[in-house]
């Protein structure tokens, strides 16, 4: 199974996410953003957490128009994998390859602490090593995680079960607690929390671990 | 030309940066503020000459990139 990271300048979760690829058992290649293609034969990209661009414009909206970002954007459109985790669900929403937008903490602050999610993730080969009503516990680390869109995209995020992960006790204002979505064929995921700092029991916690392995499992599947 | 684009968060969204703004104006003692929506302005030098071609270029910059038109409205001045 092959994975790409794709680095942006301001990133900072990038080698933190090919960890977590690599202990799934992906190989990893890491991509720069200025790329114009992806490695051939890849199973999924991820786009990593961290402050792409000084969060300059708004979070994400200048990665979301480097050149490798129409490739992932190509990429999952061809029915590719993707996870964009923290940044990298700001730049897949400014994709368009997700709907809605992160805005400012409700509370204005910066939020950076462990957080516990109930999976939904109707049917993902995210969720699916968790099982749907699960509830881990993974850390958040953002300014703006404030999740909006309007009553329809909410409803419908819900009923189709495009929602994959949803705050216990909602720490940003996101409007249905959402901590994280997916696209409709369920192959794109982003999400605020970061499964990829819960891996290890030495980050105080291994609940991220199984998304990373579920995926790889589904993968081999398929 | 130049152009100025405003950015503002559409009717209806919240806008916390612009209610912390407000409550900061009640603690100093401006009263009478009802409300306070906090945008951004973004001005262009343009090497276009005809007014009409610099507005519809620009209409595309903020719809590609400028604003996010899930939760932001913009307005585009020539001049």
């Amino acid at each position: 199974m092959r994975a790409a990271v794709v680095t942006f300048p301001g990133s900072n979760c990038d080698r933190d996410l090919a960890v977590a690829f690599e202990a799934a058992g992906f190989e990893v290649a890491r991509v720069w953003h200025k790329e114009t293609s992806l490695p051939a034969g890849l199973d999924v990209v991820g786009l990593p957490g961290g402050f792409s661009f000084g969060d300059y414009l708004r979070c994400g909206a200048i990665a979301a128009n480097s050149p490798i970002c129409r490739e992932v954007k190509a990429f999952a459109e061809r029915g590719g994998h993707v996870l964009g985790i923290c940044n990298g669900f700001q730049v897949l929403l400014e994709t368009g390859l997700l709907p809605g937008a992160l805005m400012r903490n409700a509370s204005l602050h910066f939020v950076c602490k462990p957080v516990t999610l109930r999976v939904e993730g109707d049917g993902s080969p995210f969720t699916g090593r968790y099982g749907a009503g699960t509830q881990i516990t993974i850390p958040i680390a953002h300014h703006d995680g404030n999740f909006q869109a309007d009553t329809d995209t909410i409803a419908r995020l819900a009923g189709e079960g495009q929602v994959a992960f949803r705050y216990l006790d909602n720490p940003n204002g996101s409007a249905g607690d959402i901590a994280g979505i997916l696209s409709p064929n369920r192959r794109v995921l982003g999400m605020m929390p970061h499964p990829e700092r819960a891996i290890d029991e030495i980050h105080g916690g291994t609940d991220g671990a199984a998304l990373f392995a579920g995926l790889a499992e589904a993968l081999v599947a398929a | 030309m130049k152009a100025t684009v405003t950015v503002m968060l559409k009717t209806g969204v919240l806008d916390p940066q612009g209610e912390a703004v407000k409550s900061a104006l009640g603690a100093l003692g401006f009263g009478g503020v009802d409300a306070v929506r906090q945008g951004k302005v973004i001005e262009l030098d343009l090497a276009e000459t005809d007014a009409g071609a610099a507005e519809a270029s620009v209409t595309e910059m903020c719809e590609k990139l400028l604003a996010n038109t899930v939760i932001e409205s913009y307005r585009v001045e020539i001049a």
